[in-house]
């Protein structure tokens, strides 16, 4: 049997790079073909740009607020590029390298922490339900969403992500309960990363492992190394193909704080951080590309420049002033609007005359 | 045209939709073979099939989640809260997801979900089975809240409701359910409120499972010389300010009745509209007859708390008929 599908995670994660970028000769994973380890590096690359420029535009005032991803581009990114183009994403606020990287734009992608509306993209576009604020309530809508896609017919996974706090939520035990039952292809993506807010793992959880909550739940368990984008794709994308769900707990670190308004070395030291960059999943990409001769002196600079690139065109994207219309404030609370809502679009229209 | 049970006409409801509407699914606790608690989902299963109607696991959050993403990806599920205080579980996923997706996602989203509720009392119901819940759900901009008081409007509101592109609650009147009528399938509009029975002197604005107790209470008014109207809401939200304030402004004097707590009620919004918006026409305040203030009673006590014809027949007795000063009880 192929070890991801067992009910009961192994012992230690599952990897396939170590942390020095040499490989896991014994891994049962798969490693993914030479190109696809080349793209998990320039996602990777593009997207922590991305992250430290949206940090700086936070720091700038341009953001509301800004979650960082900093330390997790294996999970944000490895996730990502091992679904399929008819396969829907359902992220948190957490996730926004994993939406860039899933191809959305990324000034639509900070909408939300921008503060000009709740959503600045269609889910419909790229597949990709809204970023869940309220934690653990998306896996839900992932189970349903993949329910009715095998109801009509259609080859759909659905990956949901959440963090490890998310796990203690309700929601998330009666969406693996209704997964197995329904047999619902979703892969639940338990990115590890050491602190819900500032409540670290010990008080969130006394079970052996997060991955541990599946077999409750007939749900397939997974607990892999998520600082190695290869073994994270592979682990995603062997879930994707397996049709039914599967719990993945990955296994990281959130080097930045919570948000820009949370103060880290209140509850962790800087020790921890430290070691933590020492397992940096980028570094480890490119040691083991460069080592086997793929990631050219040349290629890394065309991937260093694309992530410039990228960075300056979020730069301009927010720096850019926007008019939001007040009258805005009344569209889409219901399909059509109501004469209640009306009337008092009418009282706010005369109060901006 | 046979007479038919609210719960054989929303049953009617649901097997009609099913059969035109492939999109439309029907899930929830118990709804499978064994028809429902209260047999409103009774032989769908067999008829239609365990995938378009089917069993979940006991988990409100769960079910009204996963039909939210049912919804997401275009289907039109009406599911079941087996009971009012059962639903609140999922009120997380009603109140943040399923009243806001669309206003979030600026109308690319549309979640056309009907969410059954049995509400209400006056069955010998045991604890957290006798809620009126309906101001929670009210107080929820992107909600649509309908409750029918009639075995037709149960057939009519419920088509309306599965068929309407947004969320809607659904609230059904459990003392109701095995109440008779004829099933007309008129069209009226959703939205609309429904004036039960006219008259010229006093308004008394009810509905869902208070609609039989108001025209009830209507004609023993005629004893006391007084000829009341009787407007059936049926949406709560939104409110038919037109039809209610019509008739308000043509009688003069109100009453607003419902089970549900009085305090911050349903009942509240009401009369305040009515009188924002009908104060030169009125002779005497609205005034409203609502449950007590207090959780739901233990059955053995029930018929204490809720609005009966003789409490509503004395809030109506004191809407100053002689000019003297109205006394404003239990304020």
């Amino acid at each position: 049997m192929v070890p991801t599908r067992e009910l009961l995670p192994t012992a230690e994660p599952l990897s396939l790079l170590r942390k020095d970028g040499s490989p896991v000769e014994d891994s049962p994973l798969a490693m993914p073909d030479d190109d696809v380890l080349l793209e998990l590096h320039r996602r990777m690359v593009v997207g922590r740009r991305f992250d430290t420029q949206a940090t700086a535009l936070t720091k700038q005032g341009r953001l509301a607020v800004y979650p960082s991803s900093r330390g997790q581009e294996a999970c944000e990114v490895g996730s990502v590029l091992a679904l399929r183009e008819q396969d829907w994403l359902f992220p948190t606020y957490r996730d926004c390298v994993a939406l860039v990287t899933r191809g959305v734009d990324p000034a639509e992608t900070l909408t939300l922490l921008q503060g000009g509306w709740h959503l600045g993209y269609d889910p419909y576009e790229h597949r990709v339900g809204p970023q869940c604020t309220p934690l653990a309530t998306n896996t839900l809508h992932a189970v349903g969403f993949a329910h009715a896609a095998r109801l009509k017919g259609e080859d759909t996974a659905a990956l949901v992500l959440v963090g490890d706090g998310a796990t203690s939520e309700g929601d998330t035990h009666e969406a693996l309960n209704f997964a197995g039952v329904w047999k619902a292809p979703v892969v639940f993506l338990v990115q590890n990363n050491g602190y819900a807010i500032s409540v670290p793992m010990s008080k969130q959880n006394a079970a052996p492992s997060l991955a541990h909550k599946g077999i409750g739940y007939g749900v397939p368990s997974v607990l892999v190394d998520g600082n190695d984008a290869a073994a994270v794709y592979a682990v995603v994308k062997e879930a994707v193909e397996a049709g039914g769900p599967t719990l993945i707990e990955a296994i990281t670190y959130r080097i930045e704080a919570h948000t820009n308004a949370d103060d880290a070395t209140r509850y962790r030291t800087s020790d921890e951080v430290a070691a933590w960059l020492d397992r940096d999943p980028v570094d480890r990409v490119e040691a083991y590309l460069t080592a086997r001769g793929l990631l050219t002196p040349e290629r890394r600079a065309a991937v260093a420049a694309e992530a410039e690139e990228f960075a300056a065109g979020v730069r301009a994207a927010l720096n850019t002033d926007h008019e939001h219309d007040p009258m805005s404030l009344f569209e889409h609370v219901y399909a059509t609007p109501t004469r209640h809502l009306r009337e008092q679009a009418a009282i706010l229209a005369e109060e901006l005359a | 045209m046979t007479a038919v049970s609210m719960a054989g006409a929303l049953n009617r409801a649901l097997a009609d939709a099913l059969a035109e509407d492939p999109t439309v699914l029907v899930f929830g606790e118990d709804v499978g073979a064994l028809g429902g608690v209260f047999r409103v989902t009774d032989g769908l299963e067999a008829r239609f099939g365990s995938t378009r109607v089917f069993d979940t696991p006991l988990a409100e959050s769960g079910i009204v989640g996963t039909a939210i993403g049912m919804a997401m990806n275009g289907l039109r599920p009406v599911v079941e809260m087996q009971f009012d205080a059962f639903a609140y579980p999922a009120f997380e996923q009603i109140t943040s997801h399923l009243a806001k997706l669309r206003n979030r996602t600026r109308g690319r989203v549309s979640l056309p979900v009907v969410i059954r509720v049995p509400y209400g009392g006056g069955i010998g119901g045991v604890e957290h089975h006798c809620d009126s819940s309906e101001a929670y759900y009210t107080h929820t901009p992107g909600l649509t809240v309908v409750t029918p008081g009639t075995p037709d409007d149960a057939y009519r509101l419920l088509r309306d409701a599965i068929a309407s592109p947004d969320p809607v609650i659904f609230m059904e009147p459990k003392r109701r359910y095995w109440s008779k009528g004829e099933v007309t399938s008129d069209p009226i509009p959703m939205n609309r409120a429904l004036i039960r029975r006219p008259g010229k002197d006093v308004t008394l604005i009810a509905y869902g499972p208070m609609v039989a107790t108001a025209l009830e209470t209507a004609e023993a008014a005629t004893e006391e010389g007084w000829d009341v109207e009787v407007v059936d809401l049926r949406s709560l939200a939104p409110f038919d300010d037109e039809t209610v304030c019509a008739s308000v402004r043509r009688t003069g004097r109100a009453v607003v009745v419902h089970e549900a707590s009085g305090f911050g009620g349903y009942g509240a919004e009401v009369a305040a509209r009515v009188t924002e918006r009908c104060f030169h026409h009125l002779h005497a305040p609205v005034l409203r007859v609502t449950g007590w203030d207090i959780p739901y009673p233990p059955p053995k006590l029930e018929e204490h708390h809720l609005p009966n014809v003789d409490r509503i027949l004395d809030a109506i007795a004191r809407l100053q008929w002689d000019d003297e000063v109205v006394e404003v009880r239990g304020a």
